[in-house]
């Protein structure tokens, strides 16, 4: 039935190009009824909280079981870009503080975001550590291949940061568009080391080894989220309650995430 | 256009339905160059690192085209003149990249030819290291890009039918020779824009590339891998770029019609 609606619509978007139809997600009834909450909450959130959101909204759901939550994970920048673009978001959990700014210039954020938690950078190396890398030093050798983030993306920055703080060099064999790339190189035993967010090496378990370095606490990745313009709002103040409060906490700790800095 | 007949069998609502058809492909190129920042579009598409993509995209798929034609015309020749048990599975197989998600593409290359892959011990011995360089680049395009040369030029040997060929071996060609002197010449058209369609495919290869070569910019950072990265903070550039891969896609096809037009075999 999905897919057959699917079908129908994606050939309505033929046929109507030149209007100005657009095909919106049908209209939750938002209604709230004394203290329950009730309706389809729709989280965007940053790729590297699939895990964690999608715990803390089997959570949410538990606690308002009149709601849903309906989660959509991609990169901060390109989840800016759909929210921008129209696409019905109640809440945003970003990766990082600029892509957060992003939108709030945009004029689509409603208060001022909260930050939820921190993420730092790890050297990752695939198991057994074949290249024998122990330290930020080993990365700066070209007989080791080190895959890195591209500095246009925000693991990238971090990575700039780390090497300046450092005063190293990293030769990388690749700089990769997105953390999940450099992850994969590394687990497939592509590359010797990458470097990646401490909850990758914990997500990616026996696959990869972390070694962790001073460097990465000059290089602190805040994730701020926040209530999306028009969007449905007394469902997503209980969301971010739940995320900062002790239950959502508990859930990013577990993955490897810091606490927000104060 | 009708070709000489005055009757037309398409009805009238047909057109409309084609001409819907039609703008679904050509609005979103008409968005692409409506969204140019035509002020910065020349400053955008000649950075350094805009032209070391482009040029790597143009030497990479020049070197997968060669391949292509080294491996696909071998291929063609006996998927249409030969028979064998298997033979329909084989060409499906063949052809299956055609349809393969490029990621599933990568992942299987990485699988093969990657550090850990099956084929990747035996490089390693002979000192062949493929990740990560321009090599693999190139694998990821040859990939994806043979099963069109192959595909256009089987299509083509069928179509010229073996007669020419009967009668060179009649007057006492070897095979090679009948192949060079009487096969090839009659299928070039079709060679050609089997070729042309395997270079615009490496062009815009994108998926095998990410998964199995990485993105270095001058070693692995193709023109569409550029886009991809350009998109997270400069928009304009990445805009401005996807015109230049949309321009050469429009020449790369415009050639292989133009040679299939004008070449055709009676």
């Amino acid at each position: 039935m999905a897919s057959i609606r699917a079908f129908g619509r994606a050939a309505a978007v033929v046929v109507l190009l030149t209007g100005t139809a657009s095909c919106g997600a049908p209209q939750e009834d938002n209604s709230t009824t004394a203290g329950r909450l009730s309706g389809t909450l729709t989280v965007f959130a940053a790729a590297s909280l699939t895990d964690t959101f999608t715990q803390i909204a089997e959570e949410f759901e538990a606690r308002h079981p009149d709601a849903s939550v309906q989660l959509s994970f991609a990169g901060s920048s390109d989840l800016v870009t759909q929210i921008t673009a129209g696409a019905p978001a109640d809440v945003f959990a970003s990766a990082d503080t600029s892509n957060m700014d992003k939108l709030i210039e945009a004029g689509l954020v409603l208060g001022a975001p909260v930050d939820f938690a921190t993420n730092t950078l790890m050297i990752a190396v695939p198991a057994g550590n074949p290249a024998g890398v122990t330290s930020l030093e080993d990365l700066v050798d070209p007989a080791n291949k080190v895959v890195i983030c591209a500095p246009q993306v925000p693991c990238g920055t971090a990575t700039v940061k780390v090497e300046q703080a450092a005063g190293v060099d990293i030769s990388a064999v690749s700089e990769e568009s997105s953390v999940t790339d450099v992850l994969g190189k590394v687990t497939s035993g592509e590359a010797d080391a990458g470097l990646v967010y401490v909850t990758d090496v914990s997500a990616a378990s026996d696959a990869v080894e972390g070694i962790a370095f001073d460097e990465s606490a000059e290089a602190v990745n805040t994730y701020p989220l926040a209530p999306v313009v028009d969007g449905n709002t007394d469902l997503a103040e209980a969301f971010i309650e739940l995320v900062t409060g002790e239950g959502g906490q508990t859930i990013l700790a577990a993955a490897g995430f810091g606490p927000p800095s104060p | 256009m009708s070709g000489g007949s005055a009757y037309s069998a398409v009805p009238r609502w047909i057109y409309l339905v084609a001409g819907a058809g039609a703008l679904f492909i050509l609005i979103p190129l008409a968005a692409v160059v409506l969204r140019v920042n035509w002020g910065q579009f020349i400053p955008l598409i000649t950075s350094e690192s805009s032209q070391s993509a482009l040029l790597l995209s143009l030497q990479t798929s020049a070197a997968s085209t060669a391949l292509c034609v080294l491996f696909g015309v071998p291929m063609a020749l006996v998927l249409a003149r030969s028979s064998f048990p298997g033979q329909r599975i084989l060409r499906a197989l063949v052809l299956l990249p055609l349809v393969l998600p490029p990621v599933v593409g990568g992942i299987a290359l990485l699988y093969t030819f990657g550090r850990q892959g099956l084929l990747g011990g035996s490089l390693d011995v002979i000192g062949v290291d493929i990740a990560f360089s321009t090599a693999a680049v190139i694998i990821a395009q040859t990939f994806v890009a043979l099963p069109f040369l192959v595909l256009s030029l089987e299509g083509a040997i069928r179509s010229a039918g073996n007669r020419y060929e009967a009668v060179a071996s009649m007057l006492g060609a070897r095979p090679t020779t009948v192949l060079r002197r009487v096969t090839l010449p009659l299928v070039l058209p079709g060679l050609v824009s089997g070729a042309v369609l395997s270079f615009a495919r490496a062009l815009g290869e994108f998926g095998a590339t990410l998964t199995f070569a990485g993105s270095l910019e001058g070693v692995t950072r193709t023109l569409p891998l550029e886009i991809y990265l350009q998109r997270e903070t400069d928009p304009d550039a990445a805009v401005a770029l996807s015109l230049v891969l949309v321009v050469v896609a429009v020449l790369v096809v415009g050639v292989a019609h133009r040679v299939q037009d004008g070449r055709r075999i009676p």
